[in-house]
């Protein structure tokens, strides 16, 4: 089935690909600050900075 | 496991990686299905085929003053209770919740042009998202501006609180002046006055990007708590290099004056 979005399909095309880019955008900055923050950790703790508790900072219980 | 564990941010690390992969899979499906039932809705016969455009138009415009609503409790919990995950909450939700404002800004505007034949109209409902958006960014700015995170999270729970103001303002803008954009058709008094056809998909919609924010936000938060350690390290190992060596300059001292005598 081919859909037909009429004369305004610019309109109707520009906005879900907007928002697909936005949301693109969203997913990836939280996975990269992610990744940047696990690294920053891991290379703290190889330089011989740990935590109070002894515990590894991306450890989770 | 009640708000208190919660409040243990190891404890959020644990639960937010058991929840996420669950959110983020129930918001693929849920968009999938919301955005199949958007494509196979019949146009509207004064729109045509921009009411396809509210499917993604009018969630985002919900969350815009959902998530600020969000931040404004969790403000509530800086300020007051002092909860330790509040800060991160709020300090997570305000991108996220600019990209849904510029998303319902640049929809609507979108929508505006061949409904309206204007992208933009200085009326109340679009002028007061607008200065939430820019709200949005204020906050944002404070909280790179201000280095110590825990006064910075007073002063934005200062502001997102007043802003807040701005929540009752945008809701009933359509109600208490004359605006270009249309009264609420969905949460109204009386019911909503849309066909199913059209209701169902927007309220899938709405729900998936609601899904999307709680998923976004708690994988937002955890990077949050990940930060802050990454910072308490990095003062650790400033504050043992200082130490170090001052007490190399100390020795050096102490040696310089015992050779002399």
């Amino acid at each position: 089935m081919i859909m037909s979005l009429g004369p305004y399909a610019w309109f109707i095309v520009t906005s879900y690909a907007a928002a697909g880019i936005v949301v693109a955008l969203l997913i990836g900055w939280v996975i990269i600050d992610y990744r940047n923050q696990t690294q920053r950790l891991r290379q703290l703790e190889r330089s011989g900075v740990t935590r109070r508790s002894g515990r590894s900072a991306t450890d989770t219980p | 496991m009640t708000l208190i564990d919660l409040a243990n941010p190891t404890r959020f690390l644990a639960l937010s990686a058991r929840v996420l992969p669950w959110l983020a899979a129930a918001t693929i499906i849920l968009l999938t299905i919301g955005l199949y039932q958007s494509a196979l809705a019949p146009d509207d016969y004064q729109q045509g085929a921009t009411v396809k455009i509210m499917f993604i138009h009018v969630p985002n415009a919900w969350l815009s003053m959902f998530v600020w609503g969000v931040m404004s409790v969790a403000s509530l919990g800086t300020l007051v209770w002092r909860h330790p995950l509040a800060d991160v909450a709020a300090k997570a939700a305000a991108p996220i919740g600019a990209s849904f404002t510029f998303l319902a800004l640049l929809t609507g505007s979108l929508w505006g042009r061949p409904m309206w034949g204007t992208y933009w109209e200085w009326d109340a409902r679009l002028t007061s998202v607008l200065i939430l958006f820019l709200m949005y960014l204020g906050l944002m700015a404070l909280w790179r501006a201000v280095e110590d995170p825990s006064r910075a999270a007073r002063a934005a729970a200062v502001l997102t609180l007043v802003g807040a103001l701005n929540l009752p303002i945008i809701k009933f803008s359509v109600d208490w002046w004359n605006t270009l954009h249309q009264p609420a058709s969905v949460m109204r008094m009386g019911g909503s006055t849309l066909d199913k056809a059209f209701l169902i998909p927007l309220l899938v919609m709405a729900v998936a990007f609601t899904l999307l924010f709680v998923t976004l936000h708690l994988a937002a938060m955890r990077n949050e708590i990940l930060r802050r350690r990454v910072r308490s390290l990095q003062m650790m190992q400033a504050s043992r290099v200082a130490f170090s060596s001052e007490m190399g300059t100390g020795s050096r001292q102490e040696n310089a004056s015992t050779g002399a005598a």
